[in-house]
């Protein structure tokens, strides 16, 4: 999927860079002259999912647009530990209004250059998942819906995080946050029916929606790059781990994005035009112990008092995402 | 160019005539007259370059707005009532981070019950939001104000809201003076935003804010506003001297000079208020009239100096601080305090209620013989209050106040006329 | 700035002001740690370090790696016994990584390109005497004159290559091979005498003016057993085989062959026989697990047609024939005899024993000391007189090629350092890379490259070489394959994953370095790191 027909074998097209690789075979994160777009000095805890894949997908598209961009940002994690006065992270124009219309906010930041004739400069706009399935869903919805010249990249860790881990329509069954507390008879997040905004986004038959994690950054550019070529509404869903808020050991976080696409918990896939066109395959199956376990938040469901049941809820889910998306291949072929 | 014209036709053609880049638009009853004409010059590209946007909500279309301003287009929308309050978070943030957006908004009352009529409830609710509020008496200074408000927000980088009355302006055929684009371009200038979303000077815009810096933000946001005290008499000359009128200013007095019993009054209701106090000056009364024009910034000083020379004052308003009053009358006290001025409140209009001659011409006379309670509520029908009232008085569930009522009007129309 | 709206509005990438560095409490850092195949090469070669520039492509400097410790690659892809490979912790992912064909493929390459040794920067002056031409005096010979010594070999023989020739057969090194890889030592301006027996290494010494020697006169004595015969005649020792299989006239084995030993040698004589038209047989006095024979190498054999007669000793070998008594393992896995005999058809029994050191040329040289028949050398490799060295098969160690080219080259630092009145202390092992430091989720599935096999028969007829080589393609596909346990290939991970950007990426063959300043001490790097070049410390509070 990421369109790398050369294979190392030492490094596969798994690792950020290659030394072995043609400058433009390499990835815009293994450049030395990246822009990370999101300078040191953010406030983001260590290990931090979202500053990370908030600097792969936005020195991607600076890439891709030749460094014309504008960011919006959505309130949230994202925004506090990049701009607490005095000082700002972001290296490229940036704005932050509100926690629910940062996608009506980016489609007037569009409509301005579009009037002001500047085509070249491209607006991506990006929150966390509250800001995105949640307070922000119906703005994003009325953006997709006139196609506004707009990416919106949403990074999702499953939970309200900046708050202090509440639950957000993102977050997974069972999970332990503030406010499903791991108590009573159905301990933790509630067994709801979800929300796949990547879906509700493919819905709208906007030119391209895509899943993508912190783990497999190749992956994850390519997509935002193909993003960046087309015009339109488009909408990136980002897997970032959460340390604080899942319970994970900070080195764990790319490790846990990579179980959440191994199990078939994550589901990476790309549609266009409401048409799923390709997925990423699972390379090496895992069961969904593997990725529960490193996190806290699912802590209870194992140990004295465990919950079986609930791991097997669980792994259903997986499950039925593996038949759905097809993420499973029989020649094990992976991109 | 006169023209006999529809007070939104009209606003929406003085909008056109400033350039306006970026068009918000989300229906709402009484301002849909307004964008539904400007979208339709921008779709016959008589509007040009202009984006039109239809968005799903009004904090859409303010958001919209916030984005297309902060990137340096000329940006408008306009809303009322609901609406208003629906976008409210996002009024504060545009004024917040200095966005000189304008806004019409027809006004309207807020529900509920739902009400679609006149009064001043929805942008006095946003009075503390930092936008500053001009109130348009006529559709002819409705046009007038739109086109100073445009220069006022972008030479101070604040976002303002133009206030005309739902229905009584913005659907009333009037005649009105339209200027020429020439006479427009030659008042406005192009908009040179003080900052804006570049990539070649990047910058970060809305940064959190703490305790450290917070309070400075603020006070900087009201010494935009003090300064627009001085602007805005200055802009009214200027258009003065371009279009040959007087319109804006920050407050504007009529029969005022000897007179002992001021009304003080914003919006279309001055007309009325006027036609009133002619006829009580042609009887003899020392009466004159205070419009504000500019309700925020809020001009003491010249409200003050309207006043001071008087004996008694009624603030007339179109809205109501529930559980206090007047919102106006508070502004209005203010100004004049330690004048040991005598100053009464009358709450009228609200949810569309005709204001009409006859109540003020008994509003007034009260006032003048400082009869009134401190808080006159106008044309209310006690007889349906107070029979509510001894009715939940009786019967913690006595039902919905709103169906009672008009259980009763009926009741009481039945017994009158039947 | 200053016209920008107070606080609300900052300048790009101001962040730089805050030191995120002082929340770490740990501290990521880089290290190189030794790969287990670096750890595993008798020859001491930095097999990760050529594979490196393998992997690019650039292979003559990855031939230029691997000589720094080894001068002959080519032979040693053929023959070395590639302890690398079996200590590979790709061995533990899929199979490990076929280091010994690209070592080979190198060193052919550099055969067929005319590759030369650089030359010395500076000459010293002093003289060192190699003895024995074998591959530890060919290994001490090239690194003492890439040191700048001048460099004499005497050897006995009128061949050059020690047991590299007359131990084995063509069909596993051809002898072009070897003859290229000694010539390009040669041409280094080391000194070769053939025919040269040094009798008396003092006196030769002294008559040479040399000041240091390095004695590899390997052993080539045949180890007798004590078998009851009526005619010895048929009974003879492997080394004089294989050496006889060198010369014009093939040695008269006739069609039944039994060769006695369980050892790489005996099955080297086996196939040797198998290849000259004979029927061989070994016999061995235990199991197939408990011989010392490389396991492929009697799986080879077998295929090929040499049987293979287990728990049997010759008790008795008479012409024609000779008598076998089977054994059994007792509870210690020792063979005991069980009385119960066989006879078995016999032209003539190959004793493959092993070999004893010809000590002759040490005669009265004080301070020697002597034990098991080989010399006892101290850590330094030097003997017990100073200034006289030894290594190879004389010396207590294993006996294979790669171990000898090892000795020669541990033995000339100490010769070097000695000259020069000092001593040569090795630099620490760094710790070992185990598959545990990998992330191997960064490798791709690749299976090893099967080298291709002659088919049986020609291998079953002629001394044509049995494995053939990798060409360019698959000697690429394998040397990529290569994990680069505890050393860094510049995958930019660390630099990709760091979620504060505290990775300066400091340009090709550079590597990289910590931004403390900016580094929280998360540990991404460290696990994300594919080959484990980076870990964790403790932070000092």
């Amino acid at each position: 999927m990421s369109l790398q027909t050369v294979k190392f074998y030492q490094t596969g097209t798994y690792t950020v860079g290659n030394r072995l690789l043609g400058p433009d075979d390499r990835s815009v994160q293994s450049g030395e002259l990246r822009s990370n777009s999101i300078n040191s000095g953010h406030r983001a805890c260590q290990g931090c999912g979202e500053a990370l894949g908030a600097r792969y997908a936005i020195d991607a598209a600076m890439a891709e647009s030749n460094n014309q961009l504008i960011a919006v940002n959505a309130t949230g994690c994202l925004e506090v530990f990049s701009t607490p006065y005095p000082e700002s992270s972001w290296q490229l124009p940036w704005i932050h209004s509100l926690f629910g219309n940062a996608a009506a906010v980016a489609t007037g930041v569009a409509a301005a250059l579009k009037v002001k004739g500047k085509t070249d400069v491209r607006v991506v706009a990006q929150g966390g998942d509250g800001g995105t399935t949640d307070i922000g869903f119906g703005c994003l919805s009325g953006m997709f819906e006139r196609n506004d010249d707009v990416l919106y990249i949403c990074y999702d860790n499953e939970a309200y995080m900046n708050t202090g881990v509440q639950r957000s329509s993102a977050t997974p069954p069972t999970a332990r946050t503030a406010t499903t507390m791991p108590v009573g008879k159905e301990p933790g997040n509630v067994f709801g029916q979800g929300k796949s905004v990547p879906e509700i986004a493919m819905a709208h038959g906007i030119p391209y929606v895509a899943t993508a994690t912190v783990a497999d950054l190749r992956d994850l550019e390519y997509k935002v790059r193909k993003a960046m070529k087309m015009h339109g509404a488009r909408y990136i869903h980002i897997f970032v781990p959460c340390p604080l808020g899942w319970g994970s050991a900070s080195h764990d976080t790319i490790k846990l994005a990579r179980l959440a696409k191994e199990t078939g918990m994550f589901p990476v896939f790309e549609a266009e035009h409401g048409e799923v066109t390709s997925v990423l395959k699972i390379r090496n199956k895992q069961p969904i112990e593997e990725y529960l376990k490193p996190q806290k938040r699912f802590a209870h469901l194992f140990g004295k008092h465990a919950h079986p049941e609930m791991v097997a809820h669980l792994q259903a889910i997986a499950d039925r995402n593996i038949r759905k998306y097809g993420l499973l291949d029989e020649e094990k072929a992976h991109g | 160019m006169l023209k006999q014209i529809e007070g939104s036709k009209a606003v929406a053609e003085a909008i056109a005539l400033c350039r306006p880049e970026v068009i918000c638009a989300y229906p709402i009853s009484p301002q849909t007259h307004i964008v539904e004409a400007l979208g339709e010059m921008v779709k016959s590209e008589k509007l040009t370059p202009c984006e039109f946007i239809n968005v799903e909500s009004e904090f859409a279309a303010m958001s919209v707005a916030i984005g297309s301003s902060a990137a340096g287009a000329r940006s408008y929308t306009a809303t009322a009532s609901q609406g208003l309050l629906f976008m409210v978070e996002a009024v504060y943030n545009a004024a917040g981070l200095g966005l000189p957006i304008v806004m019409t908004v027809a006004n309207r009352a807020i529900g509920a019950p739902i009400n679609i009529w006149n009064d001043h409830s929805d942008s006095l609710s946003q009075r503390d939001s930092g936008w500053m509020q001009l109130f348009a008496e006529t559709n002819q200074e409705a046009v007038d104000l739109h086109i100073q408000a445009f220069k006022l927000a972008e030479e101070l980088s604040m976002p303002i809201m133009v206030c005309m009355d739902g229905f009584i302006l913005t659907h009333a055929f009037e005649r009105v003076d339209i200027p020429t684009q020439e006479q427009v371009d030659g008042y406005l200038p192009t908009f040179d935003p003080r900052q804006s979303l570049d990539p070649k000077e990047p910058i970060s815009i809305g940064a959190m804010v703490g305790p450290e810096a917070f309070m400075e933000v603020k006070y900087l946001a009201h010494a935009k506003q003090m300064q627009a005290l001085e602007l805005i008499p200055q802009l009214a000359a200027e258009f003065k001297q371009q279009f040959g009128r007087e319109s804006g200013g920050l407050v504007r007095t009529y029969r005022a000079e000897d007179a002992e019993t001021m009304i003080v009054a914003m919006g279309s209701v001055l007309g009325t208020v006027k036609d009133t106090v002619d006829e009580m000056r042609e009887q003899g009364h020392k009466i004159g009239v205070l419009g504000i024009i500019s309700y925020r910034p809020f001009p003491l000083q010249e409200v003050r100096a309207a006043l001071v020379n008087c004996k008694r004052f009624v603030v007339l308003e179109k809205s109501l601080a529930v559980g206090m009053g007047g919102i106006v009358a508070t502004d209005v006290r203010m100004a004049v305090s330690g004048t040991g001025l005598k100053g009464f409140t009358a709450i009228a209009g609200l949810g569309g209620r005709n204001i009409t001659k006859a109540s003020l011409h008994k509003l007034f006379l009260e006032a003048e013989q400082e009869k009134l309670e401190p808080v006159t509520f106008v044309d209310l029908d006690w007889e349906v209050v107070n029979k509510q009232l001894e009715r939940e008085k009786q019967n913690r569930h006595s039902g919905p106040i709103a169906e009672n009522i008009l259980y009763d009007k009926g009741m009481s129309t039945s017994a009158k006329f039947g | 700035m200053a016209n920008k709206p107070f606080a609300i509005t900052l300048k790009p990438g101001t962040s730089l002001n805050n030191l995120t560095g002082s929340w770490r409490s740990e501290r990521p850092v880089y290290l190189d740690r030794l790969p287990p195949c670096n750890n595993a090469c008798p020859a001491g070669e930095n097999i990760q370090g050529w594979l490196f520039h393998a992997e690019s492509g650039d292979y003559e400097q990855a031939w230029r790696v691997l000589v720094q410790d080894n001068p002959l690659p080519a032979a040693m892809g053929r023959v070395c016994y590639h302890p690398c490979e079996t200590a590979c912790n790709r061995g533990q992912l899929d199979t490990s990584v076929g280091i010994n064909s690209v070592e080979r493929f190198l060193g052919d390459e550099a055969i067929k390109r005319g590759w030369k040794f650089d030359a010395p920067a500076a000459t010293t002056g002093k003289k060192v005497l190699v003895v024995g031409a074998g591959p530890s005096g060919l290994s001490a010979a090239y690194h003492l004159a890439r040191m700048g010594h001048q460099v004499e070999i005497q050897e006995a023989g009128p061949l050059a290559g020690g047991m590299m020739r007359f131990g084995i057969p063509k069909y596993r090194l051809p002898r072009d091979v070897l003859d290229a890889e000694v010539q390009r030592i040669l041409d280094l301006g080391v000194t070769l005498k053939y025919d040269s027996k040094v009798a008396n290494i003092q006196q030769s010494m002294k008559d040479g003016g040399f000041d240091a020697a390095f004695l590899a006169v390997g052993a080539h004595i045949g180890k007798r057993a004590m078998i009851p015969a009526g005619d010895a005649s048929h009974i003879v020792d492997a080394v004089s085989v294989l050496r006889s299989m060198e010369g014009e006239d093939k040695p008269m084995l006739g069609r039944k062959v039994v060769v006695y030993g369980g050892g790489n040698t005996a099955i080297d004589v086996a196939r040797s026989v198998k290849r000259m038209g004979g029927e061989p047989i070994i016999v061995y006095r235990r199991t197939r697990d408990k011989a010392p024979a490389h396991d492929f190498e009697i799986e080879e054999a077998l295929q090929e047609g040499v049987m293979i007669k287990w728990l049997s000793t010759i008790k008795q070998a008479e012409v024609g024939e000779i008598t076998v008594e089977k054994m059994e393992l007792d509870e210690k896995g020792f063979p005991q005899p069980t009385g119960e005999f066989e006879k078995l058809e016999a032209d003539s029994v190959v004793l493959a024993l092993g070999q004893d050191v010809d000590l002759s040329l040490l005669e009265g040289v004080p301070g020697l000391e002597v034990k098991d028949g080989v010399v006892q050398v101290a850590s330094n490799m030097m003997t017990g007189f100073a200034g006289i060295f030894a290594g190879g098969d004389m010396v207590p160690s294993e006996r294979t090629v790669t171990v000898a080219v090892g000795h020669g080259k541990k033995a000339a630092r100490h010769i070097d350092a000695w000259l020069r009145g000092e001593s040569y202390e090795p630099a620490a092992k760094h710790e070992i890379a185990e598959y545990k430091n990998l992330n191997t989720w960064y490798y791709s599935d690749a299976h090893k490259t099967v080298r291709p096999m002659l088919d049986m028969i020609r291998r079953q007829t002629s001394f044509d070489e049995v494995q053939g080589g990798l060409d360019e393609t698959n000697a690429l596909f394998e040397a990529r394959r290569c994990l680069s346990c505890g050393n860094c290939f510049e995958c930019d991970n660390c630099y990709g994953v760091c979620p504060d950007n505290a990775v300066i990426k400091l340009g090709p063959g550079k590597g990289f370095e910590f931004k403390y300043d900016y580094c929280k001490g998360c540990g991404l790097c460290v696990e994300e790191c594919p080959c484990g070049s980076i870990k964790m410390v403790p932070e000092d509070i």
